[in-house]
């Protein structure tokens, strides 16, 4: 069957009528996230670090401040869109990072057998029973403030779940009488396992890697609100939160209420299209034939 | 066993082959002296039941043994020496010079990678430029029947039917020029009549390009029709080796009569098929002297006493004491 134009954008729209509203609603609200991060010095209304105190908490609906002001007088707006970038940029760090490491593993592990995945299985097994959060906590203490200690420290204790999914699915994939073909192909271990066997996982990958991006978003916004992530003065939704505290306090809580729901907006947001991706992978080639 | 004169190399000499493979409860034997030989451009058929070792056997000749497995015996695949060779040795052989068309073709080959991906793959790793590798690639799928050849180098495995990705199949398995071509039951995934074209294509192609043909089947009629010659395999064992031509209406071996009787043909008369009595040996437990001696109705007690040595009978070898009292 040789598909005409017509054909493939008929099938391009059958493919846009089974992504569900809330998957469309949830990867607009990730795009205007990213953007207004991307371009935040060229959107926000003001700079994210001056300090104002005769503005200081003013309510949402000031004009020039349209979500208010924190307890120091800095506009929440451009703080929540500066915020974005560090939020959205490192546990996409923690997840490329802990991709690399649980690819690695998981595939080591179900393509060696034997006593080296007995080995990589028990080292998972110990990561998996360590809190994230502890870890990356230790990380901070050992390795001092800042964001890379605690991002390679998440990406650790993350590599686990995907290792183990890789593993299995390598396991899985790896009895497929393909493999052994392209054995017979006279093709190396090594090749047969990244030219045909890793595309052969990637689906799931993604999807557990969608998921583990808003574990990691939660989890480095509870450091940053420990004061163990993000350095102040810069912005960072965590950091955002923590500093409003106070200003709950008097009463003014829109400074912590913001980022607050830029957290769990994209948090959910990430989630629908990380189930939205694991559902179409299970019911994967039923559309396609 | 066999003396034969051979002037050129053989595709594939498989001499006096032994294979155990080591378990908890000891060395277990799986094939012994199995003695195969394909000349170059010659069809030879391997027929048994499903457990004979026939798959073993043809696949010792790429140097893929089980784990664990120990071999005697000598292999030669297109003239490289497979027991004694190293791993860069056996790479370049199975690359270049010995190839295998495998029961399931939708199995076989990655379901993700488009069709032209897979067939040029192998020459690109050979170091055959991308372009010519493309050319040679549409080529060959055009030998094989193909419609649109250059389309379908852009489309994926699920969007051919078995029949077409089996022919797909044997033009990448014939796309380095081989000199030897394994076909593990080609068609038995296949319906009937997709069985013919493709048997027909295969042949086809490996009479063209002069390759040698080991046919793994366990379908007499199919083994008759396309070989030269066949080997009948029991139990780990070579039993006969006969003539196509012979094999159908003279078997010498009492298991090659009891395979014929219990295969339905839809010509001829329709006597009653015949099953063969007991369940299939493997070698560890096929009883001593003859393997096939508790399921022969001609078998005496000298049948026990040793393996038959196999030795001449009309056109054919066998591995029986009694031969002669097979019906023709």
């Amino acid at each position: 069957m040789t598909l005409t134009v017509p054909a493939l954008r008929a099938r391009a729209a059958r493919r846009r009528r089974h992504r569900p509203l809330s998957v469309r609603l949830a990867a607009a609200f990730l795009l205007v996230v990213a953007g207004t991060g991307l371009l935040a010095p060229l959107l926000a209304p003001h700079s994210p670090d001056t300090t104002s105190l005769v503005n200081a908490l003013a309510p949402p609906g000031t004009p020039g401040h349209w979500l208010g002001t924190d307890s120091t007088g800095r506009d929440v707006l451009t703080r929540v869109m500066y915020g974005a970038r560090l939020s959205l940029l490192a546990p996409l760090g923690v997840v490329l990072l802990s991709a690399a490491l649980g690819i690695t593993t998981g595939l080591v592990a179900a393509r060696a057998g034997g006593r080296v995945d007995a080995v990589l299985s028990r080292c998972m097994d110990i990561v998996f029973a360590f809190p994230s959060l502890l870890l990356a906590m230790i990380a901070v203490a050992v390795f001092g403030p800042g964001l890379a200690a605690p991002v390679c420290a998440l990406a650790v204790s993350y590599a686990p779940f995907l290792g183990r999914i890789v593993r299995s699915v390598a396991l899985q994939e790896g009895a497929r009488p393909y493999m052994e073909a392209y054995r017979v192909m006279g093709f190396g271990e090594l090749w047969v396992t990244l030219r045909h066997l890793l595309p052969n996982v990637a689906p799931v990958l993604i999807a557990q890697g969608t998921l583990s991006f808003g574990y990691a978003l939660v989890d480095l916004a509870s450091l940053s609100y420990l004061g163990l992530g993000v350095r102040p003065p810069d912005a960072d939704w965590g950091s955002m939160i923590s500093q409003a505290q106070s200003a709950i306090l008097q009463g003014a809580p829109w400074s912590g209420i913001v980022p607050g729901l830029a957290v769990l907006l994209t948090v959910v947001s990430v989630n629908v299209i990380g189930e939205h991706v694991g559902g179409s992978i299970s019911g994967r080639g039923k559309e396609e034939t | 066993m066999l003396v034969r004169e051979t002037t050129t190399r053989d595709a594939l000499a498989v001499e006096g082959l032994g294979l155990t493979i080591g378990t908890r409860e000891g060395a277990l034997p799986l094939l012994a002296d199995v003695t195969v030989r394909v000349g170059r451009g010659e069809t030879v058929g391997l027929v048994g039941e499903s457990g004979s070792g026939k798959t073993l056997t043809a696949r010792t000749a790429l140097g893929m043994l089980p784990r664990g497995a120990r071999a005697t015996g000598r292999v030669t695949a297109a003239g490289l020496d497979v027991l004694a060779a190293g791993r860069t040795d056996l790479r370049d052989l199975r690359r270049t010079r010995v190839s295998m068309v495998f029961q399931d073709p939708r199995a076989a080959i990655n379901p993700l990678r488009r069709v032209g991906d897979h067939l040029t793959e192998g020459l690109r790793a050979a170091g055959t430029p991308r372009r010519e590798a493309a050319r040679r690639a549409v080529d060959l799928l055009d030998q094989v029947g193909i419609d649109d050849p250059a389309g379908a180098m852009r489309r994926h495995p699920h969007q051919f039917s078995g029949g077409m990705l089996q022919r797909i199949m044997i033009a990448g398995a014939l796309a380095t020029e081989p000199e030897l071509l394994l076909a593990d039951e080609p068609t038995t995934a296949l319906d009937v009549t997709t069985q013919a074209e493709v048997v027909g294509v295969l042949r086809a192609l490996q009479r063209s390009h002069g390759t040698g043909l080991l046919f793994v089947t366990h379908d007499l009629d199919l083994a008759a029709a396309v070989c030269d010659r066949i080997y009948v395999m029991y139990a780990g064992r070579i039993v006969e080796e006969a003539d196509s031509a012979s094999f159908a209406v003279a078997p010498a071996h009492p298991y090659t009569r009891a395979l014929l009787d219990a295969s339905p043909s839809v010509h001829g008369d329709q006597g009653p098929l015949r099953a063969i009595g007991g369940r299939p040996r493997s070698l560890a437990e096929a009883p001593s002297g003859c393997s096939f001696r508790d399921r022969c109705p001609r078998a005496d007690h000298d049948c026990a006493l040793g393996v038959p040595a196999t030795r001449p009978h009309g056109t054919s070898h066998v591995a029986c004491l009694r031969p002669e009292q097979v019906k023709p």
